[in-house]
Parts: C-alpha cells; sequence; structure tokens
C-alpha cells in the first residue's frame, strides 16, 4: 500500500492516479482513497495544505483501501508530520529533501529537521533532492526553473515503478496526449520521470521485503528491528560480552552496506569500522585486527565474497578468530544486486583452494540475524577460526517485530588471550583438547612473540613445515576442530511429530515460507514436519536419525538445489529439492502443492 | 612514532633474531637488509614486544620468520591492508611492512598507495630488486622497459613503475630510498622511518644475485658509484661525483647536471629540501634516466594527520557527545512496545 503526500501543488492526487491506471494495467486488484485538502491552495507547506492519495493494490483479491501504509511518499514537512504516525513500523518513507528548508519545518511545527535526528529510525527512508535532480535532468531545456520544479512528481512517480517493477510506457503516453499542445512539458516530465527510475536502479533499492503474517505475539517488550541492524546490533553485543574491541572492514556493496553505516554510528561503544579500498582490504584489515585481539569482522555480498576468498583461507590456516557475513542477492557475477536469493551456500562452504572449511551458520528471520551474528562470534572466538554467517537481502532489509532479549542474560564470551608462563617456550599451535582451538597470544603480550602466516605449519610449534605427514596431521586438525563446533549445537527442533510421511528441511531467510507451508500442511491433516537448519557446517550430529524416520524429504531454496546435493551425498538420503532462483521468496502455496505432490 | 618507552630492559641484536634458518639464496640482498634491521631495532627505545612484522609474498616477505618478534606472513600483495588492521586495533604497537617490488606494485598496488594515503602511522620497507625472484625470474614492474626475462623473451612491454613517485602521489608522508650495501645509511633510513610519525615509505634497492645480478652496480661498485649516486642531505646543495665537482642545477623548472668550476658555483645548484613536495618528485624522476645519478636517501618528510589518532579522537567525541555506549539502550530502541 502506498500513500503520496505533498504540498497540494504538488501533483500528489496526478501521481497517485497515474501509479493507478499503471497498476491496472499490470493486473493487480486494487483500492484507493483520495484525501485532499478543502481548501483549492491552503498556504504552501502548511500542515492544512497536505493533499494526499492512498492506493492499496495486490495480486490477491482486496476490498479496502488499507489502513496503513507501506510506502510513504512525503513531498515536504508537512506531508511528513501529517501521515507518518500510520506508516507501518520499518516502512518505506520517499521525501523530496530540497522541500525540507527551515521554512517548510517550521510550518510543519518540526522543531529539528525529522530527516537529521531520530525521528525516522525505525523505518527505512530515501531522502532525495529531487528538486535539484529534476533541474540536472533538465538543464539544457528552455523553461523556467518553476516549471522543471513541478515535474518532481514524475521523479517520485518514476521512482515507485522502478520499486514495484512497473513500466513506464503508460505515463508517457498519458503525457503525450495530456501536454500536446506544450512539447516542452511533455520532455520535461518525461526526463523527470526517468530520473526518478534510473535513481532506483542506481542506489539500488531492495525492492523484496520481508513479509510477517500477523500473529498474536506471546508477552514481552518488542520493537521493529531488520536483519541488517539486528546483525549489526548482535555482533556488538558479542564483542561486548567479550569485553574486546569490534572492528569492521567493509566495502560497500549492495545490499551488506548497511551493516557498515550502522556500526560506523557505534563509535560511542568503541567500535572500529574500517571502509578500505575495497573488498580484499576490507576482510585483510579485520584479520590484521583479529590478531591483535579484536573481534575482526567484515560483511559482504555473493560478488565481494568471491574477492575475500584467498583471505578466508589465510584466517582458516592461521587459525584466527573472524566472522565474514554474506548478505546474499542473486548471482552469478553482479547478477539482481537488489533480489534476495540463496545460492551462496556452497561458495561459503567450499569457495576456497585447499581443503579449508569454515563453519558456516545462516539466520532465519530479520530479528534472528542478532542471534545468529552472536553466535557466530561466539564461535569463532571459542574455536579460533573464521565462520561465516549468511544472510540474505530479504532478511537484511525486511523487518518484524522482536521480542527485545535482556543483554544481561546473554553467555559471556571468554576470548581467553594466551599469557606467558615464565620460562616456558611459548607454542603457538598447541591446542586445547576439547576444542582443539590453539592459543590466541596477541601482539604487544611480553614472552609471546611468535610468527603466522599462510604456509603450513608444524603442528605445537607453529614454524613452517612443507612436511608431507604433518600436512596431513594439519589437514585433519582443522576439519576436525570445525566438526567439534557440532557438539554445541542444541538437539534439533522438529515442528511437527518425530517421524511421519514428509520432512521439509529449510535453511536461512526460506523459515517464514516453508514454516506456513508446513503448518498448512499440518492442520489439512498430513504428516508433515519442518527442520529448519542453523547451522550448516557442520550440520546437527542428530541430523541424520531425524532424516531416516520420514518417507519423504522435501528442501527448498532459493538455489538450483545446494543443500539438496549435501543432504544426499552426506545422508545417503532421497531428497526432494523445490528450487526457485525468481529473486523473490517462496510462496507458502508453491511448497504445499510441491509437498502434496510428493505425498499425495 | 611517538611511543618512546621511558624504561626499556637493554636489548641487542640477538634478541631480534629468530631460531629459524634463514634460507635465502647466497648472496641475496636480502641478508645485508635483515642485518641492519637486526642492528638497528634494539636500540630504537621500544619493547620487543610491541614490534610487529607484516609480509606478503614473496622473497622479501619471509623476513618476519627471521625476527623474533611478532610477525605474520600473509597472502600477496595484502601486507599493507592486513598492517592497518592491526595498527588500528592496537596504536600502541610498532607496525612494519615487508614487501618487494611485485607485491608492493603490483598485486598489491591498491593497499599500498591507500595505506600511504591515510596515513597511518605505519613504515613499509619496500626491497626492490626489480624482477620476480621467488616464481623464478620474470620481469616485475619495476623491471626496465624492453627486459629479458622468461615471460617476456623479446622484451617487456611495460614501462617501469617508479616506487618514489608512486609513494608521493600517493600523498605519502615520508619517502625516501636505501641501498642494500651502504649499511649504515640503510640503518639511518630505518631509525628516521621509525621516528616520523605517520606513514613511512623506504624503498631499498637490493640486488637478486640469481635473476637480476648487477641492477644496482653503478650505485654500488667503486668505479662508478660516486658519479651515479647523489646522496639527499637536508637543507644542503645537490652535489656529487668521486671529486664533489658535480650538481644538480635547476633551469626553470629543468634540473639539469652541472659541472662546478668556471661556469657553475655550488650557490647555483638546487638545495635540497625534505618538506618541499615538489623538489622531491623532481628527484624522484632521475630514476631510470640515465643522465642523472639515482637520488638516495629522504625525499620528503612532513607531518600530516595521522588516521588512527583522527579515529581515537571520534571514538572519544563520540562518547562525550552521545554518553558510552549502553548496549540494553540500543536494544530497546527508540521506538518499542509492551505486550501484556
Amino acid at each position: 500500500m502506498i500513500r503520496f503526500a505533498g504540498d497540494s501543488g504538488d501533483g500528489m492526487q496526478l501521481t497517485g492516479t497515474r501509479f493507478t491506471e499503471t497498476t491496472a494495467i499490470v493486473g493487480n486488484d486494487l483500492s484507493t482513497l483520495p484525501d485532499y485538502p478543502a481548501e483549492i491552495r491552503a498556504p504552501a507547506g502548511s500542515l492544512a495544505g497536505v493533499s494526499a492519495f492512498q492506493l492499496h493494490f495486490s495480486s490477491k483479491e482486496i476490498h479496502t483501501p488499507g489502513d496503513q501504509p507501506d510506502v510513504l511518499v512525503a513531498m515536504n514537512p508537512a506531508a511528513l508530520k501529517v501521515h507518518l504516525a500510520e506508516l507501518i513500523p520499518g516502512g518505506i518513507i520517499i521525501t523530496n529533501e530540497s522541500a525540507f528548508s527551515p521554512k517548510n519545518l517550521k510550518l510543519a511545527g518540526y522543531e529539528s529537521n525529522p530527516l537529521e535526528d531520530d525521528t525516522l529510525d525505525s523505518y527505512e527512508v530515501y531522502s532525495i533532492e529531487m528538486s535539484r535532480l529534476v533541474a540536472t535532468a533538465c538543464e539544457d531545456m528552455d523553461i523556467s526553473p518553476k516549471t522543471v520544479d513541478r515535474t518532481k512528481n514524475m521523479f517520485a512517480l518514476g521512482l515507485l515503478y522502478w520499486i514495484y517493477n512497473r513500466p513506464l510506457e503508460p505515463t508517457i503516453n498519458w503525457l503525450g496526449v495530456k501536454f500536446k499542445k506544450r512539447p516542452e512539458l511533455i520532455d520535461s516530465n518525461i526526463r523527470a520521470l526517468n530520473a526518478g527510475y534510473n535513481y532506483g536502479e542506481t542506489v539500488e533499492i531492495f525492492t523484496t521485503r520481508f513479509a510477517v503474517e500477523k500473529a498474536p505475539l506471546p508477552a514481552g517488550k518488542y520493537r521493529n528491528i531488520n536483519g541488517n541492524f539486528a546483525t549489526s546490533a548482535g555482533l556488538l553485543a558479542a564483542s561486548e560480552k567479550a569485553n574486546i574491541p569490534l572492528f569492521y572492514g567493509g566495502y560497500p556493496i549492495t545490499p551488506a552496506s548497511d551493516i557498515l553505516h550502522t556500526l560506523a554510528s557505534f563509535r560511542h561503544f568503541g567500535v572500529k569500522t574500517f571502509q578500505a579500498e575495497d573488498e580484499i582490504a576490507g576482510i585483510t584489515s579485520a584479520i590484521g585486527a583479529s590478531f591483535t585481539g579484536s573481534i575482526g569482522v567484515t560483511a559482504s555480498s555473493g560478488p565481494g565474497i568471491a574477492l575475500k576468498s584467498e583471505a578466508i583461507g589465510l584466517a582458516v590456516i592461521a587459525e584466527l578468530p573472524l566472522v565474514i557475513i554474506n548478505v546474499q542477492r542473486g548471482g552469478p557475477s553482479t547478477g539482481l544486486p537488489t533480489k534476495t536469493e540463496q545460492a551462496d551456500l556452497f561458495q561459503a562452504l567450499f569457495g576456497r583452494n585447499g581443503e579449508a572449511p569454515v563453519p558456516v551458520i545462516a539466520a532465519q528471520t530479520p530479528g534472528d540475524c542478532f542471534f545468529t551474528a552472536f553466535e557466530a562470534c561466539q564461535v569463532a572466538i571459542k574455536y579460533r577460526t573464521p565462520v561465516f554467517m549468511l544472510s540474505d537481502g530479504y532478511l537484511a532489509n525486511g523487518s518484524e517485530p522482536w521480542s527485545i532479549p535482556n543483554f544481561d542474560q546473554l553467555p559471556s564470551i571468554k576470548p581467553d588471550f594466551f599469557a606467558s608462563e615464565n620460562g616456558v617456550p611459548f607454542m603457538p599451535y598447541a591446542r586445547d583438547e576439547k576444542t582443539l582451538a590453539r592459543p590466541w597470544a596477541i601482539p604487544g603480550t611480553p614472552g609471546l612473540e611468535h610468527r603466522i602466516g599462510g604456509l603450513e605449519k608444524e603442528d605445537v610449534t607453529g614454524n613452517v613445515s612443507y612436511d608431507p605427514e604433518n600436512h596431513h596431521h594439519m589437514t585433519e586438525i582443522r576439519a576436525q576442530k570445525v566438526a567439534n563446533i557440532a557438539q554445541d549445537i542444541p538437539p534439533t527442533e522438529i515442528l511437527g511429530g518425530a517421524s511421519g510421511d514428509l520432512l521439509i528441511l529449510s535453511w536461512g531467510g526460506t523459515y517464514g515460507s516453508c514454516r506456513s507451508a508446513t503448518e498448512r500442511l499440518q492442520n489439512e491433516g498430513k504428516k508433515v514436519s519442518l527442520v529448519h537448519l542453523r547451522w550448516l557446517n557442520p550440520l546437527p550430529k542428530d541430523l541424520g536419525e531425524i532424516l531416516i524416520r520420514f518417507k519423504n524429504v522435501l528442501i527448498p531454496e532459493l538455489n538450483m538445489g545446494q543443500l539438496s546435493k549435501m543432504i544426499r551425498a552426506d545422508y545417503l538420503v532421497d531428497a526432494q529439492g523445490l528450487n526457485h532462483v525468481r529473486g523473490r521468496p517462496f510462496k507458502s502455496a508453491d511448497i504445499v502443492s510441491k509437498a502434496q505432490k510428493l505425498i499425495g | 612514532m611517538a611511543e618512546a618507552t621511558v624504561e626499556t630492559p637493554k636489548l641487542d641484536r640477538r634478541d631480534f633474531v629468530s631460531d629459524q634458518a634463514v634460507r635465502w639464496c647466497p648472496g641475496c640482498g636480502d641478508y645485508a637488509i635483515l642485518a641492519q634491521a637486526q642492528k638497528t631495532f634494539p636500540d630504537l627505545g621500544i619493547d620487543k614486544e610491541k614490534f610487529v612484522f607484516i609480509s606478503g609474498i614473496g622473497c622479501s616477505s619471509r623476513f618476519p620468520y627471521y625476527m623474533n618478534t611478532y610477525g605474520f606472513h600473509t597472502i600477496h600483495g595484502r601486507a599493507p591492508a592486513i598492517a592497518s588492521g592491526v595498527k588500528l586495533a592496537n596504536p600502541e604497537l610498532s607496525v612494519w611492512v615487508i614487501t618487494g617490488d611485485g607485491d608492493a606494485l603490483s598485486i598489491g598496488g591498491n593497499h599500498t598507495i591507500h595505506l600511504l594515503r591515510r596515513n597511518l602511522d605505519i613504515n613499509v620497507m619496500l626491497f626492490n630488486n626489480r624482477i620476480y625472484g621467488l616464481t623464478k625470474g620474470q620481469y616485475s614492474p619495476t623491471s626496465e622497459l624492453g627486459k629479458i626475462t622468461k615471460s617476456t623473451p623479446l622484451g617487456s612491454l611495460d614501462r617501469p613503475f617508479n616506487p618514489l613517485a608512486l609513494a608521493l602521489g600517493a600523498q605519502a608522508g615520508f619517502v625516501a630510498r636505501a641501498i642494500d650495501r651502504e649499511t649504515a645509511h640503510l640503518q639511518s633510513m630505518i631509525r628516521r622511518a621509525h621516528s616520523h610519525s605517520g606513514s613511512a615509505f623506504i624503498e631499498i634497492y637490493q640486488n637478486c644475485n640469481i635473476f637480476n645480478d648487477g641492477a644496482f652496480s653503478p650505485m654500488t661498485e667503486k668505479e662508478t658509484k660516486a658519479d651515479k649516486v647523489l646522496w639527499l642531505e637536508n637543507n644542503k646543495p645537490l652535489v656529487f661525483g668521486a671529486e664533489l665537482n658535480k650538481g644538480i642545477h635547476l633551469d626553470g623548472n629543468v634540473p639539469k647536471v652541472v659541472e662546478i668550476g668556471d661556469k657553475w658555483s655550488t650557490d647555483d645548484l638546487l638545495v635540497h629540501n625534505e618538506t618541499d613536495w615538489t623538489i622531491a618528485m623532481l628527484l624522484s624522476n632521475f630514476t631510470y634516466q640515465d643522465e642523472f645519478p639515482d637520488p638516495i636517501g629522504v625525499f620528503y618528510s612532513v607531518d600530516e594527520p595521522i588516521y588512527e589518532v583522527m579515529l581515537a579522537e571520534q571514538i572519544e567525541f563520540a562518547k562525550k557527545n552521545k554518553g558510552i555506549g549502553d548496549m540494553q539502550t540500543l536494544l530497546d530502541g527508540a521506538d518499542n512496545w509492551v505486550v501484556e
């Protein structure tokens, strides 16, 4: 549901009507609610002068214009003031930044600029200097600046067409007819429309959002949270619990950049963020910080992760704690930067030279990103290993009501920096018996001077070693160390019966659709259960015995069958896949119908 | 580096020698550089555990294994980025990047320039032998045009990089050159780099006696070196030659070699000024030009704002401005509600 709001002179009714026409053409059901002021022209910028148009559209049948919009287009401060309260938590706000002048802010009754203070913290804000951009788009035209400025509604419309993947042609045709006698207006409006559309494409506004079905929430304190914020907060919480600094090295990339932005705003916690010159420097600076006793973190998306591969191998052989976050998007290559996908599972598991095992954990909802990031840090520190955390564009940009955890009740994390034992030579590759972790001895500690590096090291001493037996032994040790993490994974939860006709096995951001589908099938009386995997490497110890208790196993994934291949290979189970890579989440109905085909 | 410690136990060369056998080829220039480093570091007034040597890949990058300090032999080209993480995590450490011409200027060129422009207080020692040694003799980004190697049997087609011009272009605050054979001078350059606050870049001419023997012999052999080396001394006229009878004169903005005698006196010569970027750039371009001697010494030294110092200031500012971060407040957020 979209609400367009602006000054009555901003052309909001017209913008809304055009979007409605186009939406009807693409075949959505819709319902609209124009809402304009009684005064034809109340004073510009005033609260009384705000005009609005609301449109509710859906691929399903709908009956009302809706209560709360998902997107608010607010062309000036007054429009924001009047309509903000009704926007859904976490909704999108698109504003014309150029209209947020001191005068307009005063007219709207804002004491400080809501674009600059924390008023809009819980929304996704696109504040765009529309007036300046349309002026630039039309700068070589011989028309008055005022006329040009009036095309900014077309800019906003173009941007919405990008977000909702709508064609521009119906509006362009309409402009041609409407301004038949004034070709310069056709040209300027089309330029503004295109500028808005291209803006969306250029800044990579994410278009697939996490959908939450309304459900009664258990008692507790809640907030709205999106995946990238939750990830950032989880990392910070782990660093606070471990009482070691958080260092983040990264390079901007959609849809992971918000982690960098969020962590950069945590300077008052002592967080050090480093916007590096490239993806490689992002991760290698984090490795340097980990070597020096911080928890080093880097985040990216598929193409950036590809560039980090060699450095991940270094962290594996150097056995240093490190967290690598992949906010997955459509691939390969640049692929679909603003669309979601789960096709980087194999990249996380295997995307390195040599035998280079890395633990992999995946978040299942936006709020769960907090706990996943926290756990990734916990394991990285405990086992002295890089850990992959998989998120995706859908989780990262989507939000949900989140039961706020009590920070004091989160587990503590012990970095256990090694301290010198006088007279005893330091052995950098001696190991903890239970975890096989090696000591974390940080520069600056007297008596522990030692050298690490990418060359194979002799067990215990850490000296460079080309010995064939040692290499084989170290390879096994590194694998066993990762396998040992399974001892920390709690018994697998099964949603439904412990055995039955069908097990739906899922991982990552498809949790919501898989759960809905499972519940629907269960309500139909089917013997269907759901297991959702949090750890992809190592897999839970009890997974094998669970799988064999079901006659069928269905693995829905937004890739061409990566977990399916693993399950088939590891457990010799005839798992069936449901595989889509269309840039959007599963519909529960798709999973239900595939399940029905399998079990009748 | 400002963190001179008050009471440092007396260290000597042996404290910096690790128990690992040095495995460079016999006669390699790297031995001389290692020896000078092991002689110099004990006297810098810093606790041994505060030194960290970070290297990439290549012959020179084995260096950290031979120093009995903290060290990290990393991956090709990335040492400056790893060193940046080390320095940012603990600014008290004395961080040294050990790298070569291929490591720093080819695969790691991006990291080198960005380290220098950010001006972290990290020292870079670039061992320049103008060849790939570890991979057995392909031309490097500093090899002269037309270099015949295994990968360029008809001569290389790339114009060589000029490391010091690149460092100056990247806005490095300290830029110097040394030669492996000039041991006392090399020690003094290490000391100067250490005492400079901010990124320091030393190019060290290093002979690879296996794959590029004699690359710098005009500058190291007795017969030629007086005419081919221009020793830089701050605030002194640029004089060279066995008889100290040659100098650099600036004709407009074009440098020329002149003979001191009837026509020219030392008053006509360009006076070196370590704080003058234009002079530094001009001198850096003598390299690869046969008519000029190669300048050795400190080209440029100015203090610029230091990245990790500004980062620490930002953190203090944020703590003062917003109050020290409280985790529960952050989790609670500005808007929350209670479900009964």
